[in-house]
Formats: C-alpha cells, structure tokens, sequence
C-alpha cells in the first residue's frame, strides 16, 4: 500500500516535470524549425528592406529592443528595489506601505496595452511624437511592480539572526539595510529583476502608442523605435511569405537574445559569489 | 580593558509583559559573569537591556540605569555607540552568509566607516587569533563564505566578529547551546582567556558551565534576580532557598 502510495506521488511529480518542460522544448524546437533558416549575415546587419522586396534584416529592431529594454532598466529597476527595500524594512505595517503594496498588485494586473495608451496620455505629445523613450518609460512602468515584490520578499526572507548580527556590532539601520539586509538578499532580487525584464522584452501591446516602430535605423530617444516584437507583430500579419520568415527568425533571435542577457546577469553576478555562501 | 558594569532598578517589558523586575547588582570588570535560570527568567531580556538591543523591538519598552564604565548608557549615549562599546554573541551563531571570513570579521569596522586595509588586515588576524580560529581559516580567509564554516567555527568567527571592533564588555548569550561537546569546550576555553582583557555576562542553561568559567553568578527567576554571589556560594552554599532547588535540580 505504502509503495503504491510512493509509486503515485512519484509519477504524479514526473507527469508534472514533463508537463512544464514539453511546452518550453517544443516552442523552442518549433521557433529554430521555422526561424533559422532565415537567419543569415544581413538578419543581423541590414535594415528591413521596402514592401515586397526580398532580403534585408533586422539589425535596427535588435539594436531598438536593447535600447527600450536598457532604458526600461534604468527606470524599472532602481525604483523597483527601492520600493521593495521601503515595503520590507523601513515601511514595514505602515499605512503607506500597504498602500504601495496594493498599488504594486494593481499595477501588475494592469493589461500592458493600457498601460501604453496611459504612457502615450501622458507622454506623447505633439512637441514629444512617438519615441524610444516613452516607450522606455511605458516598459520601465511595468517592470515596477515585479520588482518591488520580489525585493520584498527577498529581504522578509532574509533571518532576523542576520539583521541582529549587524545591529549589536553598532551599524546604523539604513547600514544596516544596504550592506548587510540587501547584500544578503541580492540573489533573490537579481533573480525579480530578470524576470520583470524577460517579461517587458516580449511586450508589444505598450510599445504601439509609444515607441511605434520605424523602418530606418535610429537610436535617438526622441524618435519613433524599431523594437523585435513590433517587427514580429508587423511582419506576422503582411501579406508576404519573405516577411513570414522573418518574423519567425525575430521571434527566434528576441527568446535568444533574453535567454542570452539573463545568463550573461546570472554569470557575472555568480562570479563574485564565495565557496559555501548560501 | 572590561569596564564594570552597575544596574540601578531596571525594568523591562514586552508589550504588557513585566519581563524584569527591579533588577541591581553590580557586574566586575575583566571577570566572567554568569547568568543562570530557567528558559523565560529573563536573562536573556537582561543581557539585551545591556547593549539596548532590546529597545529594537518595537513593543519593547525598559527603564532604569545602566552605566558601563562611567557611561550611563540610556542618558548619555546613542544605541549604536553602546553597542561598538559592547559586543554580544548570540545564542545561534549568525555570520553574514554572503560574506567571506575575512569580512566577517572587518564587517563591525568596515560598516562604520573604517577603511585602512593594512590595519584592518591586522585587526583581522588579531581578532581570529583571540578567538582561536586563525590557524583554522588563514588560508581560506577571502576565498570562504563564514556559512561555509563548521557551527562551532561559525560561532567562533561571531566572537572574532565582535572583538575586532575593540568592546570593553562581550555579552554571551547561550554561545555554546547550538553546539556540540567539542566546540563547547573550546567556546569555554576561549572565554578562560578573554576575561582578562573584557568583561564578560555569559547566560548559560549549562550549570556546569557557569561553574567552570564564571566568578561570579547571578540566579535569575520570574523576571527577578533572586541571589547574585561568587559562583563558588551559589554552587556550594546559596542563601536563598529558590537557588538551592534550581541548581539542585528540583525544578527548572
């Protein structure tokens, strides 16, 4: 009986493990099915070539996406964390803090084509057009609130051994906080932040009010910016099979390129870390 | 050098709870102090109340006077000054795990503001040699998380921890009660050498233990401190009747 029990639950987890890695492979092996054989030098170098006109690239989408998803750090990340330090340490059963808190849980809910026509209400204005850095802005917005809650919990996970440690050594709390409480804390909240920009880099729904899209190279923060999944979206709907291909090939170089950024994060954080620090 | 330490009618609370009730006695310089006591005495509170520790719970709540030294602690100083003056090491070592030893150790230093490398390099090595780990994690000084050590090595590196900021009072509470025998007895060793250099309250379960390294101990029970003499009269011929049955065994 007690086997038989073990024997379920054991496949049970099995059944499980499989469930969630069949769909990560077979998107995966579908995406390098379609999408690699359009890669070629010009996917990576030129710029996508007029209407029906064969060949060209994406060079100026890829170059767009790390620059709304740079700018989407920038604004994302440094006010994420200091919410979520605020949440768990100095805010801590305030009334301010349960308000920021709820807010952070509505924000996350908050469809991102709203949350692009609120960037484009607020932003895009006739002297500001459609540019890299609303867009910037409508991505940064969203990455808020994931942030801000897994640093929270991060640092709540942090033992009050730790923080007491630093305390009876004489170190002031806000110290306290930065270089004992979120250095301890920092894998967990390096882990939210990949997380909230693997999410954003995919959006598409913010970045068509804001950073619209443009055929031509530019990286100005002022201008209309080509981003991987406005091209996706533009390319999947043409008329044209050339155009079919390449937009599978985006599809294949963005899941790359943000399987890329978050291992490149992952090794350079992990290399400062020490034998047996846990 | 260990400054003396005198308390003057102190109390303390947690939230509606009377945790310390008129507590006085005088604790001597460069001596082992003891404290024993069934668990929820308050000696634990007591020691807290020393470094004002226990005012960082915020339902915490504690009058009186403390003076260590010529220093009355509660009027003429700022918590986190006390608390360079006098170290504590707590009941489960607590190293910062994303830290090597060596930090560890410079940590009390660094944090306030203290960057010379060549002297901290040499408060490092003195602090782990008065704590008896150098031998142990010279090699592995910047290379080894403090988790990554033993629990009795842990524990040794918080003392080192707490030396390395120079405190004239080192505050125990229960150090060697995670540990095994081996590492207990190296702990009790350890504070064998450091009383000659700093005050020490060590609160202790083990009676034996406050016998072996303690001067002087103090009996605590109910929030109140029921007799305080050289351990020797506590162990051998306490006055107070409550004494005799805790270390007795009779209850507790």
């Amino acid at each position: 009986m007690r086997t038989g029990v073990d024997g379920l639950a054991t496949s049970l987890a099995v059944l499980s493990t499989v469930l969630v890695v069949v769909p990560l492979v077979a998107i995966f092996a579908y995406l390098i099915y379609k999408g690699a054989s359009s890669l070629n030098i010009s996917f990576f170098t030129q710029i996508p070539k007029p209407e029906g006109e064969l060949g060209g690239g994406m060079a100026n989408a890829i170059v767009g996406s790390g620059v709304l998803l740079g700018l989407a750090s920038l604004i994302g990340v440094p006010i994420g964390i200091s919410g979520g330090i605020f949440l768990a340490e100095f805010g801590r059963g305030t009334k301010l803090a349960n308000a920021v808190r709820f807010t952070a849980d509505v924000l996350n809910g908050v469809p991102s084509i709203v949350m692009g026509i609120a960037v484009y209400a607020l932003i895009v204005t006739p002297r500001m057009p459609f540019s890299a850095l609303s867009g910037g802005v409508a991505l940064g917005i969203m990455m808020i609130p994931t942030v801000t809650r897994t640093t929270e919990e991060m640092l709540l996970m942090v033992p009050h051994a730790v923080r007491e440690a630093a305390l009876a050594l004489g170190v002031p709390n806000w110290r306290s906080v930065l270089s004992i409480t979120v250095r301890t804390a920092s894998p967990g909240i390096i882990t939210g932040c990949m997380l909230a920009f693997a999410r954003v880099a995919g959006e598409t729904a913010p970045l068509i009010f804001t950073a619209f899209g443009n055929s031509n190279w530019s990286v100005a923060l002022n201008q209309p910016i080509s981003a991987l999944p406005l091209e996706i979206y533009r390319y999947a709907i043409s008329p044209y099979d050339d155009q079919h291909r390449q937009a599978w090939a985006a599809a294949l170089v963005l899941v790359v390129l943000i399987v890329a950024a978050v291992s490149l994060v992952r090794f350079v954080t992990s290399r400062g870390t020490l034998k047996g620090a846990s | 050098m260990g400054v003396g330490i005198e308390v003057v009618n102190l109390n303390a609370w947690y939230a509606a709870n009377h945790t310390l009730q008129d507590i006085n006695l005088n604790i001597p310089a460069n001596h082992a102090t003891a404290l024993i006591g069934p668990s929820g005495c308050g000696k634990s509170t007591f020691v807290r109340c020393l470094n004002r520790m226990h005012e960082t719970n915020p339902i915490a709540r504690v009058t009186g006077t403390v003076r260590i030294g010529d220093l009355d602690i509660y009027n003429d100083a700022k918590p986190v000054e006390i608390r360079r003056r006098v170290g504590m090491v707590f009941q489960r070592p607590n190293p910062f795990p994303t830290m090597s030893i060596y930090d560890n150790v410079a940590a009390g230093l660094k944090l306030n503001g203290y960057s010379n490398r060549r002297v901290l390099d040499e408060i490092v090595e003195r602090s782990l040699k008065d704590s008896a780990l150098w031998d142990e994690v010279k090699d592995d000084l910047k290379k080894k998380s403090g988790a990554s050590l033993s629990g009795g090595q842990q524990q040794r590196l918080c003392i080192a921890r707490a030396l390395a900021v120079d405190p004239e009072v080192l505050l125990m509470d229960e150090p060697a009660s995670a540990l095994d025998p081996v590492s207990t007895s190296k702990i009790e060793d350890l504070i064998f050498q450091l009383k000659s250099q700093y005050t020490i309250v060590i609160v202790t379960h083990n009676m034996q233990q406050a016998a072996r390294v303690a001067e002087k101990t103090g009996f605590f029970l109910n929030g109140r401190m029921v007799e305080f003499d050289s351990t020797h009269k506590i162990f051998t011929n306490p006055s107070d009747k409550r004494t005799e049955d805790y270390i007795t065994g009779r209850f507790g």
